[in-house]
Formats: structure tokens, sequence, C-alpha cells
């Protein structure tokens, strides 16, 4: 990728995050007055009065504003009103149990979701293929909060073999995982074999075909390079639903990370809380998306060649 | 009566026509494979509950009958067939509340998929007609969508705003307006370059006509291709959004919200959970299978894309 083109790609994830700052703002003081939302209901005038002014909500918007944006950039979310800690701190110590859940089941669900599609692209319309792709169909259909109750019912109420809630050890682990992978492992075992299948009809493979290069070699150099390209793009679109996900699993798992604490937040209306991980989670988002940019133009040479001319 | 020769040929070419369409959709029907007509069978059962559940449902949805507490399913140990697939906690018809939180899901699905297909497909046309910095705001709000997680979006919308219904409606029709607006205002900037759109600007045809009455029949497949995806998606969401507890709220049910009151009582009785989940699990599943075979139908292009 050239610099050029990067420096736009930066350029315009700074002005999304900076929408979804400034969307934050405006839908917070839109919807009334912050003291009256945050603090309880039955407190008397002059305390609301006195945290008016301890958080500066009687000086003008504008003010207000930068501010506001000023603390974002110093890491400063706010309190929670809920524990009277810094936002950010609460929500930070939360994070490594949702890397870890979500790695996990990104890592299980890649390394059987893409050999699987590119499998049955490569043996279409056999008996696996059809298989395959049925369960593919059954597994992201299946909501993941029904089916982490399933499993719930089945392994740890009448089975009694794994842990239903908590985190503490890699038994707690497995449930979790399976719920929140499997539709993503089949939707990414479907769009892996159709990557494939698009790609095994191109002239290309012919032409390696007829020059008499071995099917291993016609597979792994010629066909799954060229796939690699739309897989990388969907997996990259999905991970607002992985993240939306993390949100359902740990609830159900009474699993202890970023999306727990996140309805928790928004139920008991902890707004601090609320803002503090809407905001990181599109800051994640934002470098995700850079980093798909990027890995196309490590993946795709024409992508690289072509924005370093189309950017001139 | 003399029938006038006239108004015969109108009718019988009325009748055939018809004919002509309600066979042709029995026939591609009949050519499906059975999977894909037990998935449009299950469909039609659903939208008859959403049209019809009130009158369906053996009790009142609310109905507490303290004395049938958490019965289970006919015909297992502790049931009755009064209530043939058991009762809740305040002992109210499981069946019943079933029927009801399918249609007020499926309801609530329908209506956002329509609001966000109407919306976005409304701003798609205004993008491509209007160009310039109109354009450029609305392709800046869709990437801004598209950017971030939509459940979080409507955590966050619900946490800020507080729960409404119609709050709660308005975000399921915000669910997925991006896609159309882009896709569309894609389709009508190539559409609007054809021969056909181009003779008829050329003979005087107004806007509102061309992209009316012209272009959005021509650009209707895809559309239609993309509703048959977001829809599985909207009933998940909001599903979702209601098994956490934030979306609809007691006394209403749903679906979710029917499963996340049941996860309490999962050792107990299990089927306040299962039913529910059965429900909308073979509700998205019918989806999926009709809508890949829909779009075979609609467009052998698209008849290999995974999405």
């Amino acid at each position: 990728m050239s610099p050029r083109h990067l420096v736009s790609k930066l350029l315009r994830a700074a002005f999304t995050l900076w929408l979804v700052v400034t969307f934050v703002f405006v839908v917070l003081r839109l919807t009334g007055d912050p003291a009256q939302q945050l603090l309880p209901d039955d407190i008397d005038a002059q305390t609301i009065a006195y945290y008016r002014a301890l958080w500066g909500l009687d000086r003008p918007l504008w003010v207000q504003y930068v501010s506001y944006i000023q603390g974002l950039l110093q890491g400063d979310f706010g309190i929670s009103f809920r524990n009277n800690e810094p936002a950010f701190d609460l929500v930070m110590q939360r994070v490594p149990k949702t890397l870890e859940l979500m790695l996990t089941a990104f890592a299980v669900s890649l390394l059987i979701g893409i050999p699987c599609g590119i499998y049955a692209a490569l043996h279409r319309d056999t008996a696996f293929d059809r298989t395959l792709m049925t369960a593919a169909v059954f597994g992201y259909s299946l909501p993941n909060f029904f089916l982490g109750i399933l499993l719930i019912l089945v392994f740890s109420l009448t089975l009694r073999w794994l842990p239903s809630s908590g985190s503490d050890t890699v038994w707690h682990l497995i449930m979790p995982v399976v719920a929140y992978g499997t539709a993503f492992a089949g939707q990414i075992a479907r769009f892996a074999r159709s990557a494939m299948l698009d790609v095994t009809g191109a002239a290309y493979m012919r032409t390696a075909q007829a020059k008499g290069a071995s099917p291993a070699r016609r597979v792994y150099l010629h066909a799954l390079p060229n796939a690699a390209i739309p897989i990388v793009t969907i997996v990259g679109l999905k991970l607002g639903e992985i993240i939306g996900g993390a949100v359902i699993t740990e609830n159900v798992f009474a699993w202890p990370g970023v999306g727990r604490l996140l309805t928790t937040a928004v139920a008991t209306r902890d707004l601090a809380v609320v803002q503090c991980i809407v905001i990181l989670i599109a800051i994640t988002m934002v470098i995700a998306n850079v980093i798909v940019d990027i890995a196309y133009g490590w993946l795709d040479p024409r992508i690289r060649v072509g924005a370093a001319s189309a950017s001139r | 009566m003399a029938v006038d020769p006239k108004e015969f040929r109108m009718a019988a070419l009325r009748s055939a026509g018809e004919n002509h369409w309600t066979r042709r959709v029995s026939r591609h029907v009949a050519r499906a494979p059975a999977t894909v007509r037990l998935a449009l069978g299950w469909l039609a059962v659903v939208l008859v509950v959403t049209a019809l559940a009130p009158l369906l449902a053996p009790y009142a949805y609310e109905h507490v009958d303290l004395l049938a507490r958490l019965a289970s399913p006919w015909p297992l140990d502790g049931s009755t067939i009064a209530h043939p697939l058991g009762t809740d906690r305040l002992g109210r018809d499981v069946l019943s509340r079933l029927l009801v939180a399918t249609q007020i899901s499926i309801a609530i699905a329908l209506l956002g998929t329509v609001i966000g297909a109407v919306f976005g497909t409304l701003l798609g046309f205004l993008a491509a007609d209007r160009g310039g910095w109109i354009d450029e705001t609305i392709m800046v709000l869709v990437d801004f969508q598209a950017a971030m997680p939509f459940l979080i979006i409507a955590l966050a919308v619900l946490a800020f705003l507080g729960n409404s219904l119609v709050l709660f409606l308005l975000l399921m029709g915000l669910y997925g307006w991006e896609k159309y607006a882009r896709l569309t205002r894609g389709l009508v900037l190539a559409a609007r370059e054809e021969g056909y759109a181009r003779s008829l600007r050329a003979l005087g045809a107004g806007k509102g006509r061309i992209y009316g009455q012209h272009i959005l029949p021509n650009i209707m497949s895809p559309l239609i291709v993309q509703i048959t995806i977001n829809f599985p998606d909207t009933i998940l969401i909001e599903t979702s959004l209601s098994f956490l507890g934030l979306g609809i709220q007691p006394p209403l049910t749903s679906l979710g919200q029917m499963l996340g009151e049941g996860r309490d009582y999962l050792f107990n009785a299990w089927w306040l959970c299962v039913m529910p989940g059965l429900v909308i699990f073979f509700t998205t599943l019918s989806m999926s299978i009709a809508g890949d075979w829909l779009r075979g139908r609609i467009d052998p292009k698209l008849r290999k894309d995974g999405e």
C-alpha cells in the first residue's frame, strides 16, 4: 500500500472516530440534563447544582464539547456512578476476559471453517460437500443465545460435565466458544467454499493444469492466494457481528467480560461506562478496518499497484 | 344478456394471466427440493400465526393460573392436555404465549425490515440523484453505520434514551438501512446510463416517473435479495435484545423475551426456553433456505455467492 493511500485511509478512520465521539456527545446532551440522569431521582436541587458545576454542565455547550474531547484524548471517559471509579479503568479490567473468549472463538471458527469450506469446494457436489453445507446453514441459523442455553441444558444440567458459568478454568471456556463460534464457522465455511469455487473456474487455473502443475501446487500456489482476498473481506465485515456476539455469549455464560459490563451498564443507565465502551469499540472497529485494508495490499499485488497508480 | 366480445376477450386474457402467474409459482415450488418446500411451509405457518395469533391461542397470553404452575409439555409426567406445551412460573399457557410472542417478533421484524428497506432505498435514490455534498453526507453516514456493530449502537441508544416500544421499532427499522442505501445508489447510478433511462429522459419524462416507474422495477431483484438476507438478521437482533431484557418489555412478550425469562427456570422447566428457541431457529433456518432458493430463482448470477 502506498503511503499516500495509507494516509487517506487513516484520515478517514480518524473522521469516523470523530463522528462516533460526536454522536455520543450529541445523543447524551439531547436526552436532557446528564446531571439529572446520572444522579438518583430523589436528590435535592442543591446537590444537582453542585454536580452540574463540578461536571462543568453549567458552561456553554461548545466549551463542554471541547473539554469532553480533551478528556477523551487523555483517556478520561468520566466516572461510573455505580462504582464511583473511572469508567475507563472499569472497562479495561474486563478487556482481557473478553479477548480471551473472542480470540479463542475466532481462531477456532477460522481453523474449522476455512479448511472445511475449501475442502468442500474441491470436492464439489459430493456427500461431504452437501453435508457440510447443510451443517453450515444450520450452524448460522442457530442463534448463539439459544445454542448456549441448549449446551447448558445438556452438558451442565443433565450430564454435569461442564460448568455453566464463570471463567476460572479451561473447562469454562468450552461451551462459550462453541456457542459463539458455531455461527461464524458456518458462515466462513460457506464463504470460503464459494470463494474457492470462483477461483477454480478461472482461466489461470486451466492454464496451470495445462502446463502440468500438480493438483497440490494448483491448490496451494494458484487457488488459495486468490481465494484469500474475499475471505479476508468477509472476516473484516463480520467483526462487528463478532463483537455483538460477545455481548450475548458473555451474558448467557456469566462470563465476566466487557459485554456483560455493557448490558449491566445499559440496564442501570450507567452512561459513562456505556459511552466508554461504545467509543472503545469504535476505535477497535476502525483499527480493524485499517488492518483489513493493509492485508488486502499484502495479499493482492494488483490492489497495491492499482492504489499507487490511482492516487498518482 | 349478450356478452361484449371485447370484454370477454379481456376477461379471458386476465384469467389466463392469473393462471399463468399462479401456475408459474406453483410449478417453481413443486420443482423445489423437499427442504425448500418444508421451509416455505413453516414460513406460511408463521405468517398465519402472525396474522391470527390471538384467535388461535387457546388462552389469553397473559392469563395467570397459579394452580397450574410449571406444568410440563404433554405427554410428559405432570402434564395436562389442557396445556399441550406446558405452563410457566405463573401458570400461563406456553402455547398461547408462544403464538403471541411469534406474532410480535415477526411483526416487529417485518415492520423493521420494511422501514429499513424503504428508508435506505430512498436515501440511495437521493444520493444518486443529487450527487455533490448530499451524496457525500449520505455515504459518510453509510460508512459510519457500517463501521459500528449494530447491536452496540442499539444498546447505546436504549441506554441513553430509555426503552419504549416506538423507539425499539424505530431502532429495528434502522437496522440494515445502510446496505439498501449503498446498493440502491450504485444500481441507480448504473441504471441511469442505460438506454431505456436515456431514451425516457430524451422523451422528456420527469424524474419521479423515470425513477419510480422504470428504474425501481429494474433494480428490484437485488433489493429483494437484500431483504431476504436482512429479514432473519432483524429477527435475531430483536430476539437478542429482548433476550438480554433490553428489548420488548413485559407485560408484552416476544420470542426473545420468553427465552430470557425462561432462563431462570432452565433446571426444572426446560420447555420455557426450548419452545421459543425452536421457533426462532426454525424461522431463521427456513428463511435462509428459502432465501437461498429464491436468490437462485431471481438471479442465477448470484447463485454461487455465499452471502
